[in-house]
């Protein structure tokens, strides 16, 4: 191996003015404007593009991303809200059922009260009537039984 | 020309020859140019094949490359910082996937089915020119990057914390290149002669283990490079907090 080296060496500095390991010539010039123009090409065709690509997507990701957020801060606010309202009109419904109820209450009470009074009065009533009509009755009878005992004497005593 | 050793039918190892090809006084490397072009239209037939219709939910290819862009913009954030990362970001990047997909290349296409006249193709990143060429750019991106980020304020990092510094700081600016450069070309050109030379004494599954070692290798090799080319971007344009 080495000795292929130091002649392949020794061939490029003693013996023939050409080749070499180390044979530096207008290759080297070449090839850095060469890859100068890869840079450009490359520049124009690889780093710009797809930077722009991939910043894109990551702007997109982070204003999506933050646009969702404020979203779901939004849907949270509401919801927070309408809880707040489904509470007070839970204790709204809660209020109006207990009027409503006291109302119903007091209504039955009222209307039992009406009725019970109106039961007394007319029981009331129908007592005294028949009061009345058995002291009328009773009178009619005393005077009938009186009549009767008259007739009964007349009678008794003309003929005895 | 030192004649090879061995003539053996299969397998033959070449090292240090090159295609060459003449335009105007000066000669370069055809193979590499070669392995090269093939690797960028590799490249960037994947890229615009991925990138035809980009959409938000990504679909097949699209997924690749928006791994791919994430992590090399991961290793591009992390090394030169927030706020100076997006400039940096493709050159970073291209230099990752052209020095990985060079790499792989260099291992999984069977560029010996091709016969070159003289030279062998192989991976753009085991010539040396390539390796110079790739750490020399990210010498002139560092400096580039401080001075118009910082302008001549820039110099103050040589004498930053103490001017004791200086000299070393002259010196990394040498160091940062050659390393940048031999720790590929050595990494890349050592794993091919590896695998060739065990292919050439043992041409059947014993090279395998290696091969897979040598991808790892690859991979590893392109994310060491532009790592580090990213924390010396990173280096120059960091502000010190006095």
């Amino acid at each position: 191996m080495t000795s292929w080296l130091l002649l392949a060496e020794a061939g490029a500095t003693a013996g023939s003015p050409e080749g070499g390991l180390f044979d530096l010539d207008a290759t080297l010039p070449l090839m850095a404007l060469q890859v100068v123009i890869l840079t450009f090409i490359l520049n124009r065709l690889f780093f710009r593009p797809v930077g722009r690509a991939v910043e894109d997507r990551e702007g997109y990701i982070t204003t999506s991303r933050t646009q969702a957020k404020e979203k779901l801060a939004q849907a949270e606010r509401l919801e927070a809200d309408l809880r707040e309202q489904l509470k007070e009109a839970r204790l709204e419904a809660q209020k109006v059922i207990l009027s409503a109820e006291q109302d119903s209450d007091r209504l039955y009470r009222e209307a039992l009260a009406v009725a019970q009074a109106e039961a007394i009065a007319s029981r009331e009533s129908a007592r005294r009537t028949i009061d009345a009509q058995r002291a009328d009755a009773l009178s009619h009878l005393q005077a009938d039984a009186d009549r009767l005992a008259d007739l009964i004497v007349d009678r008794l005593l003309p003929a005895s | 020309m030192a004649p090879l050793p061995l003539a053996l039918p299969f397998a033959a190892l070449e090292v240090g020859h090159h295609l060459y090809w003449q335009l105007g006084h000066y000669k370069i490397h055809g193979q590499v140019f070669l392995s090269s072009w093939v690797v960028i239209a590799a490249l960037l037939a994947v890229v615009v094949t991925g990138t035809r219709r980009l959409e938000r939910d990504p679909r097949g290819i699209q997924n690749l490359l928006e791994f791919l862009w994430d992590y090399l913009r991961d290793i591009a954030r992390e090394y030169i910082g927030e706020k100076a990362y997006r400039d940096w970001l493709p050159f970073i990047g291209t230099l990752f996937l052209f020095i990985f997909v060079s790499n792989w290349g260099g291992a999984l296409i069977p560029w010996k089915v091709i016969h070159l006249p003289n030279g062998e193709l192989g991976a753009p990143t085991s010539d040396i020119n390539t390796t110079i060429a790739l750490a020399l750019l990210v010498s002139l991106a560092y400096f580039y990057a401080g001075l118009s980020r910082k302008g001549f304020r820039y110099f103050e990092y040589y004498v930053e914390p103490t001017p004791i510094m200086l000299p070393f700081k002259i010196v990394e600016d040498f160091t940062k290149p050659l390393s940048l450069s031999f720790r590929l070309f050595g990494n890349i050109l050592a794993d091919e002669l590896v695998v060739a030379v065990l292919a050439f004494l043992v041409p059947l599954v014993v090279p395998l283990p290696v091969m897979f070692l040598g991808l790892f290798t690859s991979a590893i090799q392109a994310l060491i490079f532009a790592t580090l080319a990213a924390y010396y971007i990173g280096e120059a344009v960091h502000e010190e907090h006095h």
